[in-house]
C-alpha cells in the first residue's frame, strides 16, 4: 500500500517567518503501565491552522494536556515563540500565551456572557470589578475574529454553536495566541461548523494559530493548513491538505500493516447463541441511538463492532448487557427472549461483562480485590449460598485467576484502586472469563495494558471462542478488531453501515466505514 | 490476613490520635471559655460520692448508650449506600408513638406482645422512611430534604395524635397528653445482676432490658452487611453506583432497601423507653435521638462495632451532664466535646485513609516493577504486531 512516511516534510503555509510558535520536540510521556505519548514532534507556525488527527486513544489529549500544562512531559522540550518553557500549571500555559477550548465547556450556565469570559480573569480597577472596560474589550474580541457574541445574555440561553464561541472568546480575552480546539466539530450541526471554520479563518487572519483536534477526515482537509497524523502514541506524518487525499489520510490514521495473517480455522458454528432484531434505542426527545440493528452472533464467533467513538457503540453493548432498554426490537439468547431481563439474569444466563471504563463500571476501586471478584458474580453458585456470600471461596477464588491473569498485587485483600491500570483490567476480564460464559461482551478489553498481557487477553478471548463462546467485541484498536473477529460490523450513527469480512478488510478501508468516506456499495 | 491486620491497626491508632487531638483543643476552648479544663475532666469522670450514686451513674450511662447505638445504626445503614438519612429523627418518634399506640390496643402472652411492638415499631419506621425512599427512585428528589422536612411533620403529625385520636382515655388532669399505658404483658423487665457481679451496689432502678435486643440487633445487622448477598450489594452500591449496576445490582431497588432497613432500625430507638421506662408515649418523649445518631455513625464510621464504641463514648459523656452543672461547669462542654470529637475522627480519618491508600499504591506498586512477564505469559501470537511504520 501507500508509503507510510513520518520524514514527509510540512508544507509551509502562508506566513511570516519569525520562529514557530510552539514547537514539541521528542516529547515522552508515560503513566504506569502505558506510554501515551513517545517521541512526539509538533511544529505550529503563526497564523497556521494546524490539524492534529489520530484514532481515539491514539495520544492526542494527553499531547495536548502536556501542552497545556496539565502534566509534565517525562522527556522532550516544549519551545513557545523560539523559547524552550516548561508549563508547571495551565496558568503558566496561560500566561505564555496558550488557551485551551475542552470538547465540554465549561461555563456557568446562569451567568451571562461577559461574566463567563471574565471569571477567573476579571479586570479591576482599584478594588472594583471593571465591567466597563471588560465589557468594551470582550465587544472588541468579538468584532475582531466576527464571534458576534452579546455580553448580557445569559449562558442558558444561548444554542451550542455560541457557547463555544463564549469559550474561544474566554480564551483570546486572556490573550491567548495559539488555541487548541479539541474536537471542536463534534458538538455542531454542518452550518454551525461551517460558521467555526469561518471563526478560525480570522484568528488565522490576524496571525494567531489554531491546533484543531479531530478525526473528521473531510473536515481536517477543509480548514486545515497543516495537518500531524498521531497514532499510537506518536507522530508518524506531516502532511498537507492538497498533497494527501482522505484515503491516504485515513491510511496514515490507522497504519497501514496489515494484521498477521492468521493460518487460523474458523470456529463459527451454526448454534445462534446471540440475536438482535430490529433493535432501536430512541429517547422521545433527542435522535435515536441505536437504529434497526440486526446482529446474529453464533457460538464460536467473534463479532466485532468498528466505528467511530460515540456512534452507538457503547448503547449496543449496554443494551445487550441489560443496563438499557431497547425501545423497539428484541433480544434473544440461545432460544430465550431476554429483552425484558435485568442485568442479573442476564449475567446468571451467561453473559459477562467487560466495560469500557473498568474503574467507573467494572469495579470497586476502595474495596478489596476478593469482593471485586464477587462483583457480578454475587448469585453465582460457586461464591454464594443461600443469599450469604462465600468469603473464604472467594478469597481463594481471587487468588487463582490472580496467578491465572497474571494480576499482579500482595493478595486477595488488596485494594482494586491501589492496582494499575493494566492490572485492573487483567482482574476484570479474568473476572467475566470465569464461569464458563455462553456470550462475552467485551468493550476495549486491551485499553491502556501493556504488550504482554494485550496478548494473553487476546489469548484467552480466542481459547473461549474455540469452545464455543460468542463474544461481542467492540475496540478502537482497528488491529484488534481484524485480528479477533469473525465478522466486522461498521457503527456510524447508531446504524450498522456495513458487514465486513476481517479477511479481506485492511485498517484503512475499515477506517473509512468508520469516517464515513467509504459508501455502502462498496461493502463485500 | 496481614493486609487486615495493618488495615485494623491503622483504624485504632487514627482513634487514638483523634481522640488525643480532642482532647487537647478541647483543652484549648473550655480555657477560652473559662472553664478549668481539669476540673473540666475531672468533673466527666466523677461518678458521684456514693456507691448507690455511683451505680446510677452507671445505669444510666448503659442506658443512654442503648437509643444512641440504635440511632447510630439506623444512620450508618444510609450512609453505607451514600443516602443521607437526617430523618431518623422524625422516623423513630412515629414508630415509637404507633408502638405505644398499637401494644396498648392488645393484651397478649409477653414474649408474643414484646416481639409484635418490636415488629409494630420497625414497620412503622420502615414505612416513614419509604417515603422519602420513594420520592427519590421515582421523582429523583433528594433525600436530605425530604427527611428533613419530615422531621418537622413527624413532630406535628405525633403531638397531633398523643393529643387526638390516640390519647388514653383516662387522661389525668394537668398533665401531659399521652397513649394509653402498655398493659404489665407488654413491659420489658430490666435487670441489676450485673452490678452484683461486680460488687456494686444495685442502682435504685434497673437497667433496661432492651441492651439485650439492642445486641443481638447489632450483630445480625454486623453479619448481614459483611456477609450476606445483601449486605454487599448495599456496600457495593454505597461505593459505585454504576458499577453495581453493571453487576445486576439494581440502583433503585438498593436505594429503596436501604432507606426501609434504616427507618426499621430508627423504629427501634424509642423502645428502650416505651417497654422499659415510661410504658406510653407522650409529650416529653425524649426528642433528639435521631441528630445524636448521626454523630454515633460518623464516630463509629459506619461499623456495628465502631457505632456500639462511639454510643458508649457519647452516653459517657451525656450522663456527665447534671454533675458537671453541679460544679458550676456549663453543661454544654459536653456537646462541645462531642462535637470536637466527631470532628478530629472524622478528620484524622480522611487523613488515614489517604495514608493507606498510597502505603497500598507504593506495594501493589512494588509487585509492578517485578521483571517483565517474558515467561509469565503465553507465548501469544498476537494479531498485530507493534507498529514499526
Amino acid at each position: 500500500m501507500t508509503a507510510d512516511d513520518p520524514a514527509a516534510p510540512a508544507g509551509p503555509p502562508a506566513t511570516d517567518g519569525g520562529p514557530p510558535a510552539i514547537e514539541l520536540r521528542g516529547i515522552t510521556k508515560r503513566f504506569p503501565g502505558v506510554v501515551a505519548n513517545s517521541d512526539v514532534n509538533l511544529v505550529v507556525r503563526r497564523g497556521e491552522v494546524h490539524a492534529l488527527v489520530g484514532e481515539n486513544g491514539a495520544g492526542k489529549s494527553t499531547l495536548m494536556k502536556t501542552l497545556y500544562g496539565m502534566h509534565q512531559p517525562d522527556e522532550g522540550e516544549i519551545i513557545v515563540g523560539g523559547e524552550v518553557t516548561r508549563f508547571r500549571t495551565p496558568t503558566a500555559a496561560i500566561a505564555a500565551g496558550i488557551g485551551m477550548v475542552h470538547q465540554h465547556f465549561m461555563l456557568a450556565e446562569n451567568l451571562t456572557v461577559l461574566e463567563n469570559v471574565v471569571l477567573g480573569s476579571e479586570p479591576r480597577r482599584g478594588v472594583l470589578l471593571d465591567v466597563g472596560g471588560a465589557e468594551r474589550r470582550l465587544r472588541e474580541v468579538s468584532q475582531r475574529y466576527g464571534l458576534k457574541l452579546r455580553p448580557h445574555r445569559r449562558i442558558e440561553e444561548l444554542s451550542v454553536a455560541e457557547r463555544q464561541r463564549v469559550e474561544i472568546a474566554k480564551v483570546l480575552f486572556r490573550g491567548a495566541r495559539v488555541l487548541i480546539l479539541d474536537e471542536p466539530t463534534a458538538v455542531l450541526v454542518p452550518q454551525e461548523v461551517d460558521e467555526l471554520f469561518g471563526n478560525l479563518a480570522e484568528l488565522r487572519r490576524e496571525g494567531l494559530s489554531v491546533i484543531f483536534i479531530s478525526h473528521k477526515l473531510d473536515e481536517v482537509l477543509r480548514v486545515a493548513d497543516v495537518i500531524t497524523v498521531i497514532r499510537r502514541g506518536t507522530t508518524v506524518a506531516t502532511v498537507t491538505p492538497a498533497g494527501t487525499t482522505p484515503r491516504q489520510l485515513a491510511e496514515l490514521m490507522v497504519g497501514s500493516e496489515l494484521p498477521v495473517p492468521e493460518t487460523r480455522e474458523s470456529t463459527v458454528t451454526d448454534d445462534v447463541e446471540l440475536r438482535l432484531d430490529g433493535v432501536s434505542l430512541a429517547p422521545p426527545d433527542a435522535p435515536a441511538l441505536l437504529r434497526d440493528i440486526d446482529v446474529t452472533i453464533h457460538r464460536g464467533e467473534v463479532a466485532g463492532f468498528a466505528g467511530v467513538e460515540g456512534n452507538g457503540q457503547s448503547e449496543l453493548v449496554e443494551t445487550i448487557v441489560g443496563l438499557r432498554r431497547p425501545t423497539s426490537g428484541t433480544v434473544h439468547l440461545g432460544g430465550a427472549d431476554i429483552t425484558a431481563w435485568p442485568v442479573m439474569k442476564r449475567r446468571e444466563a451467561g453473559i459477562a461483562y467487560v466495560p469500557e471504563d473498568r474503574q467507573r463500571q467494572g469495579l470497586l476501586l476502595a474495596a478489596p480485590l476478593w469482593e471485586n471478584r464477587v462483583l457480578g458474580h454475587q448469585t453465582s453458585k460457586l461464591l454464594s449460598t443461600w443469599g450469604w456470600i462465600r468469603r473464604r471461596v472467594a478469597r481463594a477464588d481471587t487468588v487463582r485467576i490472580m496467578a491465572a491473569y497474571d494480576v499482579r498485587a500482595p493478595g486477595a485483600e488488596t485494594m482494586a484502586g491501589a492496582l494499575s491500570g493494566g492490572n485492573q483490567q487483567k482482574l476484570v476480564v479474568g473476572r467475566e472469563m470465569e464461569g464458563a460464559p455462553r456470550v462475552l461482551v467485551a468493550a476495549h478489553p486491551t485499553r491502556g495494558v501493556d504488550v504482554g498481557a494485550q496478548a494473553a487477553i487476546w489469548d484467552r478471548i480466542r481459547q473461549a471462542r474455540h469452545d464455543g463462546l460468542a463474544t461481542v467485541l467492540v475496540s478502537a484498536d482497528l488491529e484488534e478488531l481484524i485480528g479477533l473477529s469473525d465478522t466486522l460490523y461498521v457503527l456510524l450513527r447508531g446504524e450498522i453501515i456495513a458487514r465486513l469480512d476481517p479477511a479481506e478488510v485492511t485498517p484503512e478501508v475499515l477506517g473509512s466505514y468508520m469516517t464515513g468516506a467509504a459508501s455502502e456499495q462498496e461493502a463485500s | 490476613m496481614n493486609e487486615r491486620m495493618r488495615r485494623f491497626a491503622l483504624s485504632v491508632l487514627s482513634a487514638v490520635v483523634a481522640l488525643a487531638a480532642a482532647l487537647v483543643i478541647l483543652a484549648i476552648v473550655l480555657t477560652v471559655l473559662g472553664v478549668d479544663p481539669f476540673e473540666a475532666v475531672a468533673a466527666l469522670f466523677n461518678f458521684g460520692e456514693t456507691p448507690r450514686a455511683q451505680s446510677n451513674q452507671i445505669r444510666a450511662w448503659i442506658n443512654r448508650s442503648i437509643p444512641l447505638f440504635l440511632a447510630g445504626l439506623a444512620v450508618s445503614v444510609g450512609f453505607r449506600m451514600n443516602l443521607f438519612n437526617i430523618g431518623v429523627e422524625g422516623q423513630y418518634r412515629v414508630a415509637a408513638l404507633f408502638a405505644a399506640w398499637a401494644g396498648a390496643a392488645v393484651t397478649l402472652p409477653k414474649p408474643i406482645h414484646i416481639s409484635y411492638i418490636i415488629v409494630v415499631a420497625m414497620l412503622s419506621g420502615a414505612a416513614y422512611a419509604a417515603i422519602p425512599a420513594v420520592l427519590k427512585v421515582t421523582r429523583g428528589v433528594n433525600e436530605v430534604i425530604t427527611t428533613i422536612m419530615l422531621n418537622s411533620i413527624a413532630i406535628a403529625l405525633t403531638a397531633w395524635l398523643v393529643r387526638g385520636p390516640a390519647v388514653r382515655a383516662d387522661l389525668p388532669d394537668n398533665t401531659n397528653p399521652s397513649t394509653e399505658p402498655l398493659p404489665e404483658s407488654a413491659r420489658l423487665p430490666g435487670f441489676t445482676w450485673i452490678f452484683d457481679m461486680f460488687g456494686l451496689e444495685p442502682p435504685s432502678r434497673p437497667v433496661n432490658g432492651f441492651l439485650w435486643v439492642a445486641i443481638a440487633i447489632g450483630v445480625v445487622v454486623a453479619v448481614v452487611l459483611r456477609s450476606s448477598r445483601f449486605g454487599f450489594s448495599l456496600r457495593a452500591s454505597g461505593l459505585n453506583l454504576t458499577a453495581a449496576a453493571a453487576s445486576g445490582i439494581p440502583a433503585r431497588r438498593m436505594v429503596v432497601q436501604a432507606m426501609l432497613l434504616s427507618g426499621a432500625l430508627a423504629g427501634l430507638i424509642g423502645l428502650p423507653q416505651i417497654l422499659g421506662e415510661v410504658y406510653v408515649f407522650g409529650d416529653t418523649f425524649t426528642a433528639g435521638l435521631g441528630f445524636a445518631g448521626i454523630a454515633v455513625a460518623l464516630l463509629g464510621r459506619n461499623s456495628p462495632a465502631g457505632i456500639a464504641v462511639a454510643a458508649i463514648l457519647f452516653a459517657f459523656l451525656d450522663r456527665a451532664g447534671p454533675s458537671l452543672q453541679r460544679e458550676g461547669i456549663p453543661p454544654s462542654v459536653v456537646v462541645i466535646t462531642q462535637g470536637v470529637i466527631v470532628l478530629t475522627v472524622v478528620i484524622v480519618n480522611e487523613v488515614g485513609t489517604r495514608m493507606v491508600k498510597r502505603s497500598e499504591e507504593r506495594r501493589a506498586g512494588g509487585t509492578q516493577a517485578a521483571p517483565p512477564p517474558s515467561g509469565t505469559t503465553p507465548p501469544a501470537s498476537p494479531p498485530a504486531a507493534e507498529v514499526t511504520a
